[in-house]
């Protein structure tokens, strides 16, 4: 489904990303890990579209298209879904306005009829329990005053909410408590299927015990640097990231 | 000279209403035109138009109107009108009060209502007292012409106790005829009836209109002002309401100017409040090519409550001036202001809010706001709050921001399926509707929604907003 070939990426013109290569498959949940400033981040803002990041190499086929030259809005509606990290607030914009909004262009995209207000809130009715979400907070303007779970169970929402083939979570879990965890976690399984991908990026290995991945990458310096199962994860947990530093250095060397 | 033609102008219009009119309202309008005399028409040296030039209505030979107003059709102003939701509907056209396409059939009992130019004879009583006591125009030229020019207008008078449920709208319609150089040619609506109308010279037409509203001890009121335009002609709106609130009154007041992109609308708004009173105006600017609006309140009294609230969305050339003061005269009083704007094109926005907290104003509250969104690299704003505070108990914040469209909010509704165009319009919409949320009176909030739609791009995705009104406001 997803293919990174030698991605290269910048942000305000320092080099973030120095070559990725990452191929993820429908069915599989993977799982992306790495230090503060590895680029983690980054990746999933360049999967999506965010114009401020610049490609300065390297190729993303999604489905057979060549996903950097789409627009953010038709990635969205092509399937893709990043869950952000830091869920902006918007004032005055509630969810179930854009919400729907979204979901009719990428019914629309898909051929398929536009949902009217009573055949959406039904819908989203369904989805809401998922993660337990109150109706109160999807009609509010978006995160205004919303703890740091409920933005995340709301991007959680969101996701069910808009179906998409690829689903990018960028460090769903920071900031999260146990149970609010679990909730998130709970919403993310019920997602999987064998028609759908996850990237799920973490700094923290504890996700993983929720949401158990098929692979595990660490990235490291703006590259991956080592894959390997859920076992890796574990390892990382035990030992940190420092052990990875001379793999890094190898790896960088290699390239060089 | 423009001020000569003005002063000529006036020496003909003193002969032609001479003979009828009571000496107070001679008396008013002499010393109005000899202040106008004096003053000239202001420049940008003068501080309270540094950043409004009014150079191009100094420049257009305006004149005043001379041809009855009821040959305009009923139906012309359909889109306009309250129709039931109001109790009554005073339809002014070029300033001209027109009986025929006005209707007072539900005014409720007491309530006075209708032409000024009738009430300066058949009311004396009531208007004298307050005609030009409260809008001065010593320093004010426009306000001086106005003055001196002043025929006609709305004349409202609510009783004391009495609360008038519907609002009462005032209909200010300006049909310049198409003579000058400057008018396209008038709409198809406009065309079936107009004939009779036509002013003879077929120049630029100015008009005066003049507001006097008293709102009675206890009374609850609502006054609509609507200035339309309904060909894309040119012409200049110079009006003045003065507005007296009683003790205890609740007077709710709404301003909306929807004047032709051609049209220049000078406007001042002076309310004096009584003790307990509970005032709120709020405006809302859309048309013109160049307005300017004052609107001044002064708080005689303990007590009060007033609440000026505006919205301006401007593009292209258009040119809005919103000037306000607050008068906190006595103690324990509380005043809130919050102006928007959205300005796109090159349009040009100014807002200066003065507080005067006067030394024994102790206990006063006062908040001013005001929050620009600037939606192209050529909109200007220039903001400039102003308080000056004598009291030393007083609690006063004043706040403003000028800001564009919210780069990560965006990214986030297109990552949503949005596209960028439809996304800039719902932010835009969003950061608009505050304002409009905050008119109680449901026609014109339900109108001004629709109208805020228009004028917002749509990108590929019009029933994003559209879809919007019809869910209501979160």
């Amino acid at each position: 489904m997803l293919e990174i070939r030698n991605l290269h990426a910048s942000v305000g013109g320092k080099e973030i990303l120095r070559g990725i290569d990452l191929t993820v498959n429908a069915g599989e949940v993977h799982a992306v890990m790495g230090p503060n400033g590895s680029g983690k981040s980054t990746l999933a803002h360049v999967l999506a579209g965010r114009e401020s990041y610049e490609v300065t190499a390297g190729e993303v086929t999604y489905e057979g298209k060549d996903l950097l030259k789409m627009p953010p809005e038709d990635r969205a509606r092509e399937g893709i879904f990043l869950a952000f990290q830091y869920p902006v607030e918007i004032p005055g914009v509630s969810t179930t306005y854009f919400l729907k909004a979204g979901v009719n262009a990428i019914r629309k995209h898909r051929g398929l009829e536009e949902l009217d207000a009573i055949d959406f809130l039904a819908m989203v009715k369904e989805k809401m329990k998922l993660v337990e979400m109150e109706q109160a907070l999807i009609n509010r303007p978006l995160n205004e005053g919303f703890s740091g779970g409920e933005k995340k169970r709301n991007e959680i929402f969101q996701m069910g909410v808009l179906d998409p083939k690829l689903a990018i979570l960028d460090e769903t879990d920071s900031g999260l408590d146990i149970d609010a965890l679990k909730i998130v976690a709970n919403g993310v399984n019920a997602f999987r299927s064998p028609a759908r991908a996850m990237l799920v990026i973490t700094h923290y290995q504890r996700l993983l015990n929720y949401i158990i991945p098929d692979y595990v990458h660490v990235i490291f310096d703006g590259r991956i640097v080592k894959s390997g199962g859920k076992a890796l994860a574990l390892e990382l947990e035990e030992k940190g990231y420092d052990w990875l530093k001379p793999e890094a250095d190898l790896a960088q060397q290699t390239v060089a | 000279m423009a001020q000569d033609r003005y002063l000529a102008d006036f020496e003909q219009f003193e002969k032609n209403g001479a003979a009828k009119e009571p000496s107070w309202v001679h008396q008013i309008r002499k010393a109005a035109i000899s202040r106008f005399a004096e003053l000239g028409f202001p420049t940008t040296q003068h501080e309270e138009w540094k950043y409004t030039s009014v150079a191009p209505i100094v420049k257009v030979p305006f004149r005043p109107a001379d041809y009855e107003p009821d040959g305009l059709m009923k139906e012309s102003l359909s889109l306009h009108t309250l129709g039931q939701a109001a109790c009554a509907q005073l339809v002014f056209v070029n300033g001209r009060y027109s009986p025929a396409l006005s209707s007072l059939r539900s005014l409720p009992d007491g309530v006075k209502a209708g032409s000024l130019s009738t009430a300066l004879s058949a009311d004396p009583i009531a208007v004298e007292p307050h005609l030009a006591r409260h809008a001065s125009y010593q320093n004010h030229p426009f306000v001086a012409l106005n003055t001196a020019f002043l025929q006609d207008g709305a004349f409202v008078s609510i009783p004391k106790g009495k609360v008038v449920e519907r609002p009462i709208h005032l209909l200010f319609v300006s049909t310049a005829p198409f003579s000058s150089a400057h008018v396209r040619p008038a709409s198809t609506e406009l065309s079936a009836g107009f004939g009779s109308a036509q002013d003879r010279r077929g120049e630029a037409i100015v008009s005066h209109p003049r507001n006097l509203i008293l709102a009675g001890d206890d009374s609850q009121t609502m006054i609509v002002e609507s200035y339309i335009g309904l060909n894309n002609a040119l012409y200049f709106t110079n009006v003045v309401t003065e507005i007296v609130a009683g003790e205890n009154a609740v007077v709710a007041h709404y301003k909306l100017q929807r004047e032709s992109e051609e049209a220049f609308h000078i406007a001042t708004v002076q309310a004096h409040l009584g003790r307990s009173s509970n005032f709120s105006s709020h405006s809302v600017d859309l048309g013109g090519a160049l307005v300017r609006n004052d609107v001044n309140a002064v708080l005689d009294g303990q007590g009060i409550e007033c609440t000026l609230d505006g919205l301006y969305m401007v593009a292209g050339r258009q040119h809005v001036d919103n000037h306000t003061r607050i008068d906190h005269v006595k103690p324990h009083c509380s005043s809130r202001e919050l102006y928007k704007g959205v300005l796109g094109g090159r349009s040009k926005g100014v807002f200066n809010g003065k507080i005067y907290v006067h030394k024994d104003a102790q206990k006063t509250d006062a908040k001013q706001t005001n929050k620009n969104l600037l939606l192209s690299e050529g909109a200007v704003i220039n903001t400039k709050p102003q308080l000056e505070i004598y009291a030393d108990d007083v609690k006063c914040t004043h706040g403003s921001t000028i800001g564009q469209l919210d780069q990560e909010a965006i990214f986030y509704l297109r990552s949503r399926g949005i596209d960028l165009e439809a996304a800039r319009g719902l932010l835009t919409y969003a950061f608009a509707s505050e304002m409009i949320g905050r008119i109680k009176v449901e026609p014109i909030r339900a109108q001004l929604e629709h109208l805020l739609l228009t004028r917002l791009p749509e990108g590929s995705q019009p029933a994003v907003l559209r879809s919007l009104v019809g869910e209501g406001t979160p």
